[in-house]
């Protein structure tokens, strides 16, 4: 009866939909022909060894690189044309934590908040959901990589974004410091996300979708529940 | 836009104010400058024209100091894409930046002219002070837009210190002569002439046609 309707809702827009997407660095291609959907919610999951492409792909999802082929629509926005609907929308944690050394932690978090139009008692709010109230008044360039990266996940999730993009988030975190912010970028923020990972087990759980890119190519691309760690761990090999 | 081109300049002066890379190379080579014309030139009073010349070049150069520092920390430190990723209109950063340089340059020059006035010029710098001022606001304003447009463009090559000069430098010609033509009177013996009107234009003209380039091509530079 419904699909019948004209009054028929339609299937809910992916929060990523990709089509024969495809990226370059002058002559050599990064990232060939990767064709994915990722329902809003979900957690994809992108596993290749270094220079397989995990960043260059994070990267064109975040509107900081366009893509070169194929279609990109990112929470419902084709990409690049309506990159501008997407920003502000997007959490990204890439490799840099894209702080200033010579701020504080709390300095470069109201920058941000005040880019992205957020209230400053937010920026308190991330600072104690990643333990670094503490340590927020210390210059950046006086911090433990550990607290850069505490701070760089405070940064990512500070606007609340629909979608998370995060590069091997938990590098140089503990793991008393990979607990704590797991309610904020971890399986149960409620948000779409997209992780990579270099660890087999722990990329898995917690995923939907998983990815295995090699030169670029994609590998492997299966419901989460339906990869075996080893067939992650033939990636690298 | 505005709230925006608030955040980025009090982010711009704060690490400005941390780390003191830009002004105080700035206001340092400006003096020194002054110094060696005042050897270099084996007097103690220029005047006019000449005066005029020694006061702008040595500002000029100032500047290009400056304008290479100006995008090192976003290219560095990741603002770049720290800004990029945020909804905000991309004109605030050509506009944060070139008040940024124009700040900048005006903090230099209250040193460095009196420096110049007590090391090189003949006449009494308070004799045209106003009609002086106004000169190097505007020509501020001109080197301050097309210093950040070429800043934006040279950041990404890897000669850099090369690259700023050698576009700068050129384009800021008009710029220079303009100036130069404006103060010629304001620096002569026994009393000021009048502000030449038609070159205080020029420089007015060349100010917004700079500023209306970075608008229109700004946006391209910031893109990958
Ligand atoms: N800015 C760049 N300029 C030129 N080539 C680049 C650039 N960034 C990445 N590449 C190339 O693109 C390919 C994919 O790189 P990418 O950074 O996406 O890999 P990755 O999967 O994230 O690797 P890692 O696990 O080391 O982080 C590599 O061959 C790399 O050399
Ligand atoms: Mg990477």
């Amino acid at each position: 009866m419904r699909g019948s309707s004209v009054f028929a809702v339609p299937d809910p827009v992916p929060a990523l939909a990709l089509r024969g997407a495809g990226r370059r660095y002058g002559e050599r291609a990064a990232l060939r022909d990767l064709t994915l959907e990722l329902e809003a919610g979900r957690t994809l999951v992108v596993f290749g060894p270094n220079g397989a492409g995990k960043t260059t792909l994070l990267r064109m999802l975040a509107t900081l690189l366009r893509p070169h082929a194929g279609e990109v629509s990112v929470l419902g926005h084709q990409l690049p044309d309506e990159g501008y609907a997407v920003r502000g929308r997007v959490g990204f944690l890439g490799h840099e934590a894209l702080l200033y050394r010579e701020l504080s932690g709390r300095e470069n978090l109201r920058f941000h908040a005040r880019l992205h139009r957020v209230g400053v008692q937010r920026v308190d709010e991330v600072l104690d959901a990643v333990g670094m109230t503490a340590r927020c008044g210390d210059p950046v360039a006086e911090l433990s990589r550990g607290m850069v990266q505490r701070l760089a996940i405070a940064r990512a999730v500070l606007h609340e974004p629909d979608l998370l993009l995060l590069d091997e988030p938990l590098a140089n975190l503990d793991p008393a410091a990979a607990a704590q912010v797991a309610p904020l970028i971890g399986a149960g923020s409620g948000r779409t996300r997209v992780v990579t990972s270099h660890d087999p087990a722990g990329g898995l759980r917690g995923a939907d979708l998983a990815l295995g890119l090699k030169g670029g190519r994609v590998a492997l691309l299966a419901p989460a529940a339906e990869v075996d760690p080893g067939q992650i761990a033939e990636l690298y090999r | 836009m505005r709230s925006t081109v608030a955040a980025l300049l009090s982010k711009e002066l704060t690490l400005e104010w941390r780390t003191r890379e830009s002004v105080p190379a700035m206001v340092l080579f400006s003096i020194a400058t002054y110094v060696v014309f005042h050897f270099g030139l084996d007097r103690d009073r220029v005047t006019g024209d000449l005066a005029s010349g020694v006061l702008w070049v040595t500002l000029l150069f100032a500047a290009i100091l400056g304008v290479n520092r100006l995008f090192v920390a976003e290219y560095e430190q990741g603002g770049f894409d720290g800004f990029l990723l945020a909804p905000v209109d991309r004109t605030a950063l050509l506009v944060a930046k070139a008040l940024t340089l124009f700040l900048f340059l005006c903090i230099v020059e209250v040193v460095a002219v009196p420096a110049f006035a007590l090391l090189l010029l003949g006449p009494p710098l308070t004799q045209a002070l106003p009609e002086l001022v106004l000169v190097l606001l505007l020509a501020n304003a001109g080197i301050a837009v097309l210093g950040t447009l070429v800043a934006g463009l040279a950041i990404q090559t890897r000669a850099r210190d090369l690259i700023v000069p050698l576009i700068a430098l050129p384009l800021l010609v008009p710029v220079l002569l303009a100036a130069a033509r404006c103060a010629t009177p304001l620096l002569q013996d026994g009393g000021a002439g009048a502000l030449p009107a038609d070159w205080l234009a020029i420089l007015a003209i060349y100010d917004l046609l700079f500023a209306l380039i970075a608008y229109a091509v700004f946006d391209f530079l910031l893109e990958d």
